[in-house]
């Protein structure tokens, strides 16, 4: 068998000592900073615009080209901000980064400052994790008692100083502009953009923003060079990353991987669907990312190829739904976390997400008509792009594809005056817990 | 073991904490502006309060320069800050589809039967209270159930309810991945206000779902390119 997985952020996380400074050290971590900071900046951010990152928080923007928008010599602070604020439905690959290894995200934060020039860096992690937060406390003052951080950092004469500072409890504060407005102690709400953060982000200063598998990524591209990134990967999807498998599925968990690997492939590592059950959708990249089906196996998870088939790579969360499953209820669910999680700046955003959940909720249990349907498209219709962040575009995602692939199993509730599905069968534990 | 943590033992008018303006100065000074301490001052007074009152918010309009509707605007954002007192362990409940599915849904009911509560107030005995999380970022463990935001993974209805009864009788309850002693809810509060206790390098690295990836790799022979992460 040809290799699929290939772990890089996550090769030492069986390492009971791995998020230690100790422990990141002895797997040849912070080499990569001397040799930073022995570049000039800009060529750092050629570096990583040559290795073709792209932004791992879901958007895919390519990661050296966010940091060369930065305007140089322009007299005020620049700032970065590390977004550890993972919320995405299905999401859970950050969290397990600053539980095993911290000090990648660190030593990648401290690369990216100096690249951009910022003198102060920020790492925003959602608040309802606990150990992550000690643990990314941690490492900051481990990184600071060896001279990583502070000032004259290895006699290079730049400084860096990284606040750790905890969310609470916002969904909204994921979108970077949101986050930004949460940091600077207001409600999380998105911004009007232009302008962008890197014009003004952070207290109207220059700002980037930047996920934490994506500066995670950051020593690896320093060190190996930006070819040895690239050259994993698709054509314009390089290098590799994190693919979380949850739900029915016979071994959930975090597989790295090249991108451009398929869902097939992944499956028959992690021991294929449920035994006894079939493939019935699945998510590529969280719930804000069309679902897919058993016609999606073979896609391959690019951000081309996912955009492509009529969805978007996202967060590389796949969350696996098998024939137990009711689509009607599972993107209801979803749609209650949207109406719970809109920040409400935007009319069609808070209004729609509550109404569209009236209409599924209805429909789950077997009331309304098929012209509902139609309904929930145009409210979808209405959201779509009317509203200052992605949130909308996003939450609108479940209604339209579900009903593009599973009408009938709405129109089935209909028939039958409730739901046809039992959903102890779904679960975990099964009847026999 | 809390002894100097001004959430967790003192009362008294906030205002008049020399400790508690000690560490609001704190919180203040590690930010190039003022008003971006206001997350972390309202985990502060959550930490001493278990909620965040009235008096908490006055207090952190006043440290800021805020007027109390600023602060008010913001602590109804956002869904952490409390504003009745919570039990000591406050237990979460992942209810979004992927959890729900897998059984967070059956595990909200029977513990909600179980617990006999009402939104989020607490258990008579002020030990337990609970409501729904969103996606807590721990999908490959569902069903997830948090207790003072420390992960108890592929929980069950019955384990859920025995976890409860334990936190109610006082036995030993450590998470699945996380610090092994259990924070209290004001100690938690705390932490997120950017004063860690001692636990970071307490409990695992990383449980069998998040290692699964590389132990295939590994039975393949699939080694990183040269050693691993750089």
């Amino acid at each position: 068998m040809t290799t699929v997985l290939t772990p890089e952020l996550t090769a030492h996380w069986d390492e009971p000592d791995s998020f230690t400074l100790a422990g990141y050290r002895r797997s040849g971590g912070y080499q990569a900073l001397p040799k930073a900071l022995g570049m000039q900046p800009d060529e750092v951010i050629a570096t990583v615009k040559q290795s073709g990152l792209r932004g791992r928080g879901g958007a895919g923007f390519p990661t050296g080209m966010k940091w060369g928008f930065i305007p140089q010599g322009d007299g005020k602070p620049h700032y970065l901000v590390v977004n550890a604020d993972e919320s995405e439905p299905g999401t859970c690959k950050d969290i397990p980064i600053m539980l095993a290894n911290p000090h990648a995200m660190v030593e990648g934060a401290i690369i990216a400052s100096y690249a951009i020039r910022a003198n102060r860096a920020f790492i925003y992690v959602r608040g309802e994790v606990l150990h992550v937060l000690r643990r990314v406390h941690h490492a900051v003052a481990e990184a600071r008692q060896a001279g990583y951080l502070g000032t004259n950092i290895l006699g290079s004469g730049f400084d860096l100083d990284i606040v750790v500072h905890a969310g609470a409890g916002a969904y909204e504060c994921g979108e970077e502009t949101a986050l930004l407005d949460s940091l600077e102690g207001y409600r999380g709400q998105p911004r009007l953009k232009p302008p962008f953060p890197a014009i003004e982000g952070l207290y109207a200063c220059p700002t980037v923003v930047n996920n934490v598998e994506s500066i995670a990524s950051v020593p690896y591209i320093v060190a190996r060079g930006s070819d040895a990134f690239a050259a994993l990967g698709t054509e314009k999807s390089k290098g590799f990353g994190i693919f979380s498998l949850s739900g029915h599925v016979t071994t959930p968990g975090q597989y790295e991987a090249p991108l451009g690997v398929t869902l097939r492939e992944l499956l028959s590592l992690a021991g294929g669907v449920r035994a006894g059950h079939r493939l019935k959708f699945w998510t590529p990249g969280g719930s804000s990312t069309p679902i897919f089906t058993s016609e999606h196996l073979d896609v391959p998870l690019d951000f081309e190829a996912v955009g492509a088939a009529g969805s978007m790579l996202g967060t590389r969360a796949l969350q696996i739904f098998d024939d137990t499953t009711c689509v009607v209820r599972a993107v209801l669910r979803w749609m209650e976390f949207y109406k719970h999680e809109s920040c409400g700046k935007c009319t069609p955003c808070r209004e729609g997400t509550y109404w569209i959940v009236q209409v599924l909720a209805s429909l789950e249990d077997g009331l309304g008509s098929e012209s509902d349907l139609d309904k929930l498209l145009d409210i979808c219709d209405n959201i779509l792009g009317r509203a200052f962040c992605p949130f909308g575009d996003g939450a609108i995602s479940p209604v339209v594809s579900s009903i593009k692939y599973f009408r009938d199993e709405y129109l089935d509730h209909l028939a039958r005056g409730g739901c046809p599905f039992d959903p102890a069968a779904a679960t975990a534990f099964g009847g026999a817990r | 073991m809390t002894q100097d943590r001004p959430g967790a033992t003192e009362r008294g008018p906030m205002a008049a904490n020399t400790e508690l303006a000690a560490r609001a100065d704190e919180i203040v000074a590690r930010y190039p502006k003022p008003r971006s301490a206001l997350l972390p001052l309202l985990h502060l007074v959550q930490a001493r309060e278990g909620f965040v009152s009235a008096e908490g918010m006055a207090f952190c309009a006043e440290r800021l320069g805020l007027s109390e509707a600023d602060v008010t605007a913001v602590v109804s954002f956002y869904t952490m800050y409390k504003r009745r007192p919570v039990g000591r362990y406050h237990m979460g409940v992942c209810t979004n589809t992927l959890c729900a599915v897998l059984g967070g849904d059956a595990i909200y009911s029977e513990l909600r039967a179980h617990l006999g509560t009402q939104g989020d107030e607490c258990t008579p005995d002020g030990a337990v209270s609970m409501e729904r999380v969103e996606c807590n970022a721990a999908c490959d463990y569902a069903p997830v159930v948090m207790v003072n935001w420390e992960f108890f993974d592929n929980m069950t209805p019955e384990s859920a309810k025995d976890l409860a009864d334990r936190l109610r009788d006082g036995s030993d309850v450590s998470p699945t991945r996380g610090a092994p002693r259990l924070a209290t809810w004001q100690e938690a509060s705390m932490i997120l206000a950017g004063y860690p206790d001692d636990q970071a390098t307490a409990g695992d690295t990383a449980g069998e779902p998040t290692l699964a990836g590389l132990r295939i790799a590994k039975q393949n022979g699939w080694e990183p390119a040269a050693g691993g992460q750089p």
